[in-house]
C-alpha cells in the first residue's frame, strides 16, 4: 500500500544513524589537533598554539624506532603463520561436513570469542610452566594464535561463494590436485587471503593486550604507547605516534576492503 | 587453456611423486582432511587450549601465604576465595559493566545498521560500510587514549560545557553519586563511555549484515497482509536482526568483560575482573588466584555462547 514510502529514510533514523557515525570518528580526529599542539604538560583545549616540532623529535627518537621494528617483525611473522594455517583450517571447514565440525569451527572462533587476557595469562603461565624465556617469538607465538581466526573468517567467506565445480572440472580436464589449486584455487580465493593477511597484520601491529603477558621486557609499539599513557614524559609525541599507527592500519585495511568488495563479483559463484 | 596446458606438461615432466600423492589424496578425501585440518588443530591445540589448561591448573593450586610461593597440591581454597567480598565485588562490578556496554552498543547500532542496510545505496553503502569499517580497525590504543584527551578535566568536554554555559549540568552529571566523579576522566560514566566507543564497531557489523538478509518479499508480504510498518519491525524485521544482535553482544561482552586498560586509562581506582587478573599474576605474583579469576569469564562466555549458538547466532558472525 505504501511502498513508495519506505524508499526514504525518516529524519529521526538519518539522524541517528549519522550521530552514531560522528561518534564513531570526530575522537580520531581530535588526535590530529593534538599532535601539533605546543602544550607539553597536559590535555589543554583548545591548545595554546600550534608547532611542527614533535614530528622532528619523534624522527629521532631511537626507542620510537625500536619499538616500531619489533612490531613489524612480529606482525610479519605472525601473518605468515596465520595465512597457512587459516586457510588449512578453512578449506577444511568449507569442503566437507565431517564430525565434530562445529566443535572445530568453534575453536578457531574461540581466541577471539574469549577475552584476550586469557590467551595473555595463559601463555604467560605456559611459558613459566616450561621455563620458555621471553622472545620475539613468544609474542609471534601469541599473535599467531588469534590473527589465524581473522584469516580463516576471509578464506571460509570466499569458500563459500566459490563452486566446487570448478575444481571438478579441473581435475577432469587432468590437473593434479596441487595444479588445481595453483591455477584454479588459489587464483579464486587470492584476494581474500591477501585481505586476510593485510587485516592480521593491523591486527597484529596494534595488539596489546595478549603482548603485555608475552613479551617480557621487550617494547612494541602498542607497548611502547602504553607506557606513554600511563606514565605520560612528552605527550604530544605520543599524539604523532598516534597518527603514525593510524596510518599504518587505515592502509591495509582500505586496501583490504577493496580486495574483497572486487571478489564478490568473481568466483563462478553462479554457475 | 592454461589450465590443461599446464596439466598436460606436468603429465609429460614427471607423472611422479607429486602425481601420486595429489592422487592418494585426491581417492581418500578423509586422509585429505584431516591433512588439511591437523597443522591448525594442532596450533590452537597445543599453543591455545594446552596453555588454557596449564592456567586452569593453576587455579586448583593455592598460594602459601607466608612464603608466597605455590603450593602444587589439588585444592579449592582458590575458589573459595572468589567468593570474598571484595572479590565478589570485582566480578559484579565487571559483569553489570558488560551488560551496560552491550545494552548500549545495541541500541546504539540498531539504527545506524539499519539505515546502512535498508536505506544506504550504492555508493553510500560503500561509504558507510568502510565509515563502520575503519574505527573497529584502527587501534585499540589511539581509540582509549583520543578518549583520554577529550574526558580530561582540561579536555574538550570541559570546554565545550564551557563554552555552551551548561558547566552546571556537566558538574550535576559527575555529583551523581556511584558513577560520577572528580572529572569525567575518573568515573564509572567515562569508562562507560569509552567501552561503547570501542566496541561499537562490533556489534553494528553483524547486525547489518543480519539486517542485510531480510528478505524484501518478506516484509512487503508482512505490509500486504495488513500489518503496519511498526508491527512489521516488530514481529518480521527485529526477530529476524535478533542473531545479528546476538553475534555482537557476544563481542561488546566478553571484551568487556576481559579488558584491563580501558578501566586503567579511563576510570577510578576500582578493579575490574581484567585489572584483577593482572595486578594477581603480575605484582601480587598470586597466579592460582589469578587463574581462578579467569575461570569466571571462561564459564560465563561458555554460557553466553551456548545460549547464542541456540539462537542461530553462529551464522551470523
Amino acid at each position: 500500500m505504501r511502498s513508495d514510502g519506505t524508499r526514504s529514510a525518516p529524519w529521526a533514523l538519518k539522524a541517528t544513524a549519522i550521530g552514531g557515525l560522528l561518534f564513531l570518528h570526530v575522537p580520531l580526529l581530535i588526535i590530529f589537533v593534538y599532535a601539533f599542539t605546543t602544550e607539553e604538560k597536559s590535555y589543554q583545549f583548545p591548545p595554546p598554539g600550534y608547532t611542527l616540532k614533535w614530528f622532528s623529535v619523534v624522527w629521532e627518537r631511537q626507542d620510537i624506532w625500536n619499538a616500531i621494528w619489533l612490531s613489524v617483525k612480529v606482525a610479519s611473522i605472525a601473518t605468515v603463520i596465520a595465512l597457512v594455517l587459516g586457510t588449512c583450517a578453512a578449506a577444511a571447514v568449507s569442503r566437507a561436513r565431517f564430525f565434530g565440525r562445529d566443535y572445530i569451527s568453534l575453536l578457531f572462533i574461540l581466541p577471539i570469542a574469549l577475552p584476550g587476557i586469557i590467551t595473555g595469562i595463559s601463555l604467560r603461565s605456559a611459558f613459566s610452566v616450561m621455563d620458555i624465556p621471553f622472545s620475539t617469538w613468544t609474542i609471534v607465538l601469541g599473535h599467531a594464535t588469534f590473527c589465524i581466526v581473522v584469516v580463516y573468517n576471509n578464506a571460509l567467506a570466499r569458500f563459500r561463494r566459490t563452486s566446487g565445480s570448478m575444481i571438478e572440472a579441473s581435475m577432469d580436464l587432468g590437473a593434479d590436485g596441487f595444479q588445481t589449486f595453483r591455477h584454479v584455487v588459489l587464483p579464486q580465493i587470492g584476494s581474500a587471503l591477501l585481505a586476510g593477511g593485510m587485516l592480521a597484520f593491523a591486527l597484529s601491529f596494534d595488539e596489546v593486550i595478549v603482548t603485555t603477558f608475552t613479551a617480557g621486557q621487550q617494547a612494541t609499539l602498542p607497548i611502547w604507547m602504553l607506557n606513554e599513557l600511563i606514565r605520560p614524559r612528552q605527550r604530544p609525541v605520543t599524539n604523532v605516534v598516534a597518527i603514525f599507527v593510524i596510518a599504518v592500519t587505515f592502509i591495509p585495511i582500505l586496501a583490504a576492503y577493496y580486495l574483497t568488495r572486487d571478489g564478490e563479483h568473481t568466483g563462478g559463484a553462479g554457475k | 587453456m592454461s589450465v590443461t596446458a599446464a596439466g598436460t606438461a606436468a603429465v609429460d615432466f614427471g607423472g611422479g611423486l607429486l602425481r601420486r600423492i595429489s592422487d592418494a589424496l585426491f581417492r581418500k578425501p578423509m586422509w585429505f582432511l584431516a591433512l588439511l585440518l591437523a597443522p591448525p588443530l594442532l596450533w590452537l591445540g597445543i599453543v591455545y587450549l594446552g596453555s588454557l589448561f596449564a592456567l586452569l591448573l593453576h587455579s586448583f593450586y593455592s598460594i602459601d601465604e607466608f612464603s608466597g610461593f605455590i603450593v602444587y597440591e589439588f585444592t579449592l581454597a582458590t575458589y573459595a576465595e572468589l567468593f570474598r567480598l571484595s572479590n565478589m565485588d570485582v566480578i559484579i562490578r565487571s559483569v553489570v559493566m558488560a551488560i551496560a556496554v552491550t545494552i548500549a552498543c545495541a541500541a546504539m547500532a540498531f539504527p545506524i545498521s539499519y539505515y546502512a542496510a535498508r536505506y544506504a545505496k550504492g555508493k553510500w553503502k560503500a561509504l558507510f560500510y568502510l565509515m563502520i569499517m575503519l574505527p573497529l580497525w584502527s587501534s585499540y590504543l589511539v581509540k582509549v587514549y583520543a578518549w583520554k584527551l577529550i574526558l580530561a578535566k582540561e579536555g574538550i568536554i570541559s570546554w565545550m560545557a564551557e563554552q555552551t554555559h551548561l558547566t552546571w549540568l556537566l558538574d550535576l552529571i559527575l555529583s551523581i553519586p556511584v558513577i560520577g566523579g572528580p572529572s569525567l576522566s575518573i568515573s564509572y560514566i567515562g569508562t562507560f563511555l569509552v567501552f561503547c566507543y570501542v566496541w561499537l564497531p562490533f556489534m553494528i557489523l553483524p547486525t547489518q549484515a543480519a539486517l542485510e538478509r531480510v528478505p524484501g518479499n518478506l516484509i512487503e508480504a508482512s505490509a500486504d497482509l495488513g500489518a503496519e510498518p511498526r508491527q512489521t519491525f516488530s514481529t518480521v524485521i527485529f526477530p529476524l536482526a535478533l542473531p545479528g544482535l546476538i553475534a555482537g553482544s557476544i563481542f561488546t561482552f566478553s571484551l568487556t568483560l576481559g579488558d584491563y586498560i580501558i578501566p586503567q586509562i579511563v576510570g577510578t581506582s576500582t578493579y575490574f575482573l581484567g585489572q584483577a587478573v593482572y595486578t594477581l599474576q603480575g605484582t601480587a605474583g598470586n597466579i592460582p588466584l589469578a587463574a581462578a579469576f579467569t575461570v569466571v569469564p571462561i564459564i560465563i562466555m561458555l554460557i553466553y555462547l551456548s545460549i547464542a549458538k541456540r539462537t542461530g547466532a553462529f551464522d551470523a558472525l
